[in-house]
């Protein structure tokens, strides 16, 4: 327990050392869209009933607050230390491949709550937020933020270099976090795009998500936590598969 | 008694390169062992197989007994390794490095050792500063404190002289030295052949990952038969009597080759008579550097 307790630590040490950037910053972006988008699309974008959109955007920003963080958590560290050779201070100890999969994925969801606790806070301020079901919240909050830390330790994992990370960010992350539903109802999109984004696993995680402040969303809670229970067993393996045979670490 | 180090019939390929061919090498507990060799020869690899860097193709490794694969736990507790590249990690002082390396070893309360490795390595006042800006010698130390924070009984040392001073070449392997004399056992490969051939007591040498000499510095060191006798002479022509002497010459300076001491006697009563004067001399005994030289020569000549 103390490799993984250590392991952790280091970690969330890494990122609390530079919250400037890993914390501070990730909560003013959100909050710039929240101020812009919910200017410049309210009253344009139908949402729910009784839902003005500003308030409807605020758990879709929080949510993609959360997912961004969770996943750069992981995916940077791991491929700082790549680059930088330091990893192999970790590949010298005794620690097994779950300890460091859970270390990795404990301090990415850390970073993604505490960021998306920061943006929901600071919305608080501004907009009456509802709050249906906590349960919903904390739960979907959670397993968003354990899957994009898998995600990112898969993308540590397979990036030789800071550009090919980036591509995984800006071709797979951010394109599958806008396309599902952070700042609109699918219900509102034509009958292909519904469908298309019925395919989209960071749907479930945003509706889900929604469902625990209103009590309402696209499709049942029980299904997204289905779907996105299944997606984080899925990459789970996959990465600990990588760890575990020490694919692109352990030559 | 169980080997610090136990290889049998290790092998690494990259493909169609043949890395590590074969090798098979016990290293006994309280040794201070020498891997040399040329680069590319395999030292490297053979070393991050028995830490669990890179994983053999076949063969099996071991550290004090335990299967560096199935029991990888067990066997890295016991193993302390000093990486070549000068690695570090930007976010973090020089103590908090340290025990962050404890901790990922499962020690908890490791402050007094620690203090006293930062002490040993003339580390303490630099404690409480950064990494990223320990000059490239202190980051070298660092990296021998990190090998050591577990106590581990084998420590492997990869070129850990490279890059470093004088003046603390000479009290890192004092440290080292030291370390040895409490039961340690340790290996290194270092591009310093008289740095080795001061240290340590066996050696193997590898080249193109096969061990092509594996015996104590002594023996190796006097495989090579005799000695060199080296004069400085009024004459570039040598007198008749030792022209056929084995040996070269460059301008005054004169080589022979010698069988034993005896032929010192001879080789100057040669010079008197002939009314040559002798300005200087050297007895030049052999070292690892010339049986190195040898070695690479004589496998490269019979592997043509």
């Amino acid at each position: 327990m103390t490799g993984f307790y250590t392991l952790f630590y280091k970690e969330l040490l890494r990122f609390w050392k530079v919250s400037l950037q890993t914390i501070l910053a990730p909560i003013l972006s959100s909050l710039l869209y929240l101020l812009i988008f919910s200017h410049v699309l309210a009253n344009r974008v139908q949402v729910y009933d009784g839902v003005t959109y500003a308030v409807f955007l605020i758990p879709g920003l929080v949510m993609m607050t959360v997912l961004q963080n969770s996943f750069a958590n992981s995916s940077s560290s791991l491929i700082q230390s790549k680059i930088t050779g330091n990893l192999v201070f970790i590949l010298l100890s005794p620690l097994s491949y779950l300890e460091i999969f859970l270390a990795y994925v404990s301090a990415s969801t850390l970073r993604g709550l505490i960021v998306g606790s920061g943006v929901y806070a600071v919305a608080l301020l501004f907009y009456p937020l509802p709050l249906q079901s906590l349960l919903w919240v904390i739960l979907f909050a959670l397993l968003g933020s354990a899957l994009l830390g898998v995600l990112g330790v898969i993308a540590g994992i397979m990036s030789d270099k800071f550009d090919q990370l980036a591509a995984f960010q800006n071709f797979i992350v951010l394109p599958l976090t806008f396309l599902s539903g952070v700042f609109y109802s699918i219900h509102s999109l034509p009958p292909i795009w519904q469908f298309l984004s019925h395919l989209n696993p960071f749907f479930y995680m945003i509706d889900g998500f929604r469902y625990g402040f209103f009590g309402t969303s696209d499709i049942s809670p029980y299904i997204s936590m289905s779907v996105v229970l299944c997606c984080l067993i899925v990459i789970s393996g996959w990465a600990l598969w990588m760890l575990k045979s020490g694919y692109k670490i352990r030559s | 008694m169980t080997p610090a180090i136990e290889i049998q019939r290790l092998g690494k390929c990259y493909g169609a390169l043949v890395a590590l061919d074969n090798v098979d090498l016990v290293i006994q507990p309280g040794e201070f062992f020498a891997l040399l060799g040329p680069n590319g020869a395999g030292k490297t690899t053979l070393i991050s197989i028995l830490a669990g860097l890179t994983r053999a193709s076949h063969g099996t490794a071991s550290v004090m007994g335990y299967d560096v694969l199935s029991d990888y736990r067990e066997a890295r507790k016991r193993l302390g390794v000093v990486p070549q590249e000068l690695v570090y990690d930007p976010f973090f002082t020089v103590r908090e490095t340290l025990v962050i390396q404890s901790g990922y070893f499962g020690l908890k309360q490791n402050d007094v050792w620690i203090d006293e490795i930062l002490h040993h390595l003339d580390l303490t006042e630099k404690a409480h500063t950064n990494v990223r800006t320990l000059s490239g010698g202190m980051k070298r130390r660092l990296l021998i404190a990190q090998a050591l924070v577990h106590k581990p009984p084998v420590i492997i040392l990869d070129e850990p002289t490279a890059g470093v001073d004088v003046d603390l070449r000479q009290s890192l392997w004092q440290f080292i030295q030291q370390l040895n004399l409490q039961g340690h056992t340790i290996v290194l490969t270092t591009h310093y052949l008289e740095e080795a051939e001061a240290l340590c007591n066996r050696v193997a040498v590898l080249k193109q990952g096969k061990i092509i000499a594996l015996d104590s510095m002594h023996n190796l060191v006097h495989s090579t038969r005799g000695y060199t006798l080296e004069f400085r002479l009024s004459s570039e022509e040598l007198p008749s009597g030792l022209q056929a002497w084995p040996g070269k010459q460059e301008g005054c300076l004169h080589s022979l080759k010698i069988k034993d001491s005896s032929e010192i006697e001879t080789a100057l009563s040669i010079l008197r008579k002939s009314g040559i004067q002798v300005l200087d001399i050297k007895l030049l005994q052999p070292d690892l550097e010339s049986v190195f030289m040898k070695l690479m020569e004589a496998d490269s000549a019979g592997g043509a």
